[in-house]
């Protein structure tokens, strides 16, 4: 056995101990809350449920092909971003105070939590790992071209970068450009080019060919 | 406080690494850590200035290393120890051992919609008009506290524009600590990439926070 394959499968052992540890921690956890009568399994499910099946990036998807489609929709976004977005069905948790952030061919909005990990969870649902994680928090406000080369994403040389580092309660939505070539789509179809990095800042929406 | 969760600008952390198609969860007793997490919230006991403090307040050697769910899972373990509702004996022993504090409420499964749905507002009417214009220069205060704040380091005795006037909102480096709500404005804050950075920045960058006014001066 080489020396690095035993440190891989050292590595791995850690990982999978470091789970195992977790899990009977948070197993303990949510027994003496039980025993106590404290919380509810069940409520436990249902929010599981919720962000699993319910709230995730296809609302975002929906509030930018309508902003597409729709230039009033687009302006009241721009002025309330809460009630256009509740207009459409999305309320609630981390989505109480919306602002939604336009690209335009000038400038590129990039959306970060240097402090801890506030989202938009309203409209993009629960958090990639990445972004509640040290790297992506600590670089996207000094080296924002340097994260964006990492998601495969070169933007030009003039294009301005705008970051917006989420201190406060108020979350935000980037609205990409509409990509070329969509002339006459549907809010689906064009829903269906919206990705969640898109949303954030860390990809641009998919030109109708890469979506196919 | 100067903690380990103050990120913005630090080196050495690595690259970030996208997941393709990630799931939401990579092991079942994060989905229990979401769960639990948000269970306890709904006991009113504290505010989400107090948890967010009680996450940066772990080691930084812990938080550091810890994925956000444990992170999420530790500090809710002294949340629930600080007011009462659980002992660390009990979590040893894996079982009640005694009584424990009374929530205001306990979310049951057919609370969550509702609940959810809801979320929390934390945007409060002040009775003072707002100090500064949008288009002013401002410098932000220079302060290095113990106690929970939301003015991270690098944006720290920084001269910005205020872009937008945002509303009033709960004053989270009082509401952690139990101080009150205290409302105060809050304001969109941009700042040349040069300002922040110094030399070698990026030219085409500038950066903004929502800044409370007690962290602002008139440029």
């Amino acid at each position: 056995m080489s020396e690095r394959h035993h440190g891989h499968d050292h590595d791995h052992h850690h990982h999978d101990n470091h789970f195992t540890d977790m899990e009977a921690r948070v197993k303990a956890l949510e027994t003496v809350l039980t025993e106590k009568g404290l919380i509810d399994p069940a409520a436990i499910d249902a929010i599981v449920e919720t962000y699993e099946t319910k709230v995730g990036p296809r609302n975002g998807a929906r509030v930018v092909a309508k902003a597409w489609s729709d230039l009033e929709f687009a302006e009241w976004l721009k002025h309330d971003a809460t009630a256009a977005i509740a207009s459409l069905g999305f309320t609630g948790r981390q989505g109480e105070h919306m602002r939604a952030v336009f690209n335009t061919p000038d400038t590129h909005n990039l959306v970060v939590c240097t402090l801890c990990s506030c989202y938009p969870w309203a409209v993009l649902g629960l958090p990639p790992v990445w972004y509640k994680a040290p790297p992506y928090r600590s670089r996207a406000v000094i080296d924002p071209r340097g994260v964006l080369a990492e998601f495969g994403l070169e933007l030009s040389a003039e294009k301005k970068i705008r970051v917006w580092d989420s201190t406060a309660e108020l979350r935000y939505l980037v609205v990409p450009e509409r990509p070329d070539g969509t002339e006459g789509f549907s809010e689906e179809q064009l829903a269906n080019l919206v990705t969640r990095d898109s949303m954030i800042g860390t990809g641009l929406a998919l030109s109708p060919e890469a979506a196919r | 406080m100067n903690g380990p969760h103050d990120l913005g600008g630090q080196h050495g952390l690595g690259p970030v690494t996208p997941e393709t198609n990630e799931p939401y969860f990579h092991a079942e007793w994060e989905k229990r850590a979401l769960g639990l997490t948000l269970s306890c919230g709904a006991f009113g006991a504290w505010t989400i200035d107090e948890s967010r403090h009680a996450r940066e307040s772990l080691p930084p050697a812990i938080y550091l290393s810890a994925s956000y769910y444990e992170i999420w899972t530790r500090a809710l373990e002294i949340l629930l120890k600080r007011h009462g509702f659980l002992t660390q004996d009990e979590l040893d022993a894996g079982h009640m051992l005694e009584k424990g504090a009374e929530p205001k409420r306990v979310l049951t499964a057919e609370m969550v919609a509702g609940v959810l749905a809801k979320g929390g507002p934390c945007d409060r009417p002040v009775a003072t008009p707002p100090r500064f214009v949008v288009g002013e220069r401002v410098r932000t205060k220079n302060f290095n506290p113990e106690t929970h704040t939301r003015l991270p380091r690098y944006a720290r005795a920084k001269t910005g524009v205020v872009e937008a006037v945002q509303g009033s909102f709960v004053f989270p480096d009082d509401n952690a600590h139990g101080k009150g709500e205290n409302p105060q404005w809050v304001y969109t804050v941009v700042f040349d990439g040069g300002e922040i950075w110094g030399e070698g920045a990026d030219p085409t960058l500038t950066i903004s926070i929502d800044a409370w006014e007690g962290y602002l001066e008139r440029a």
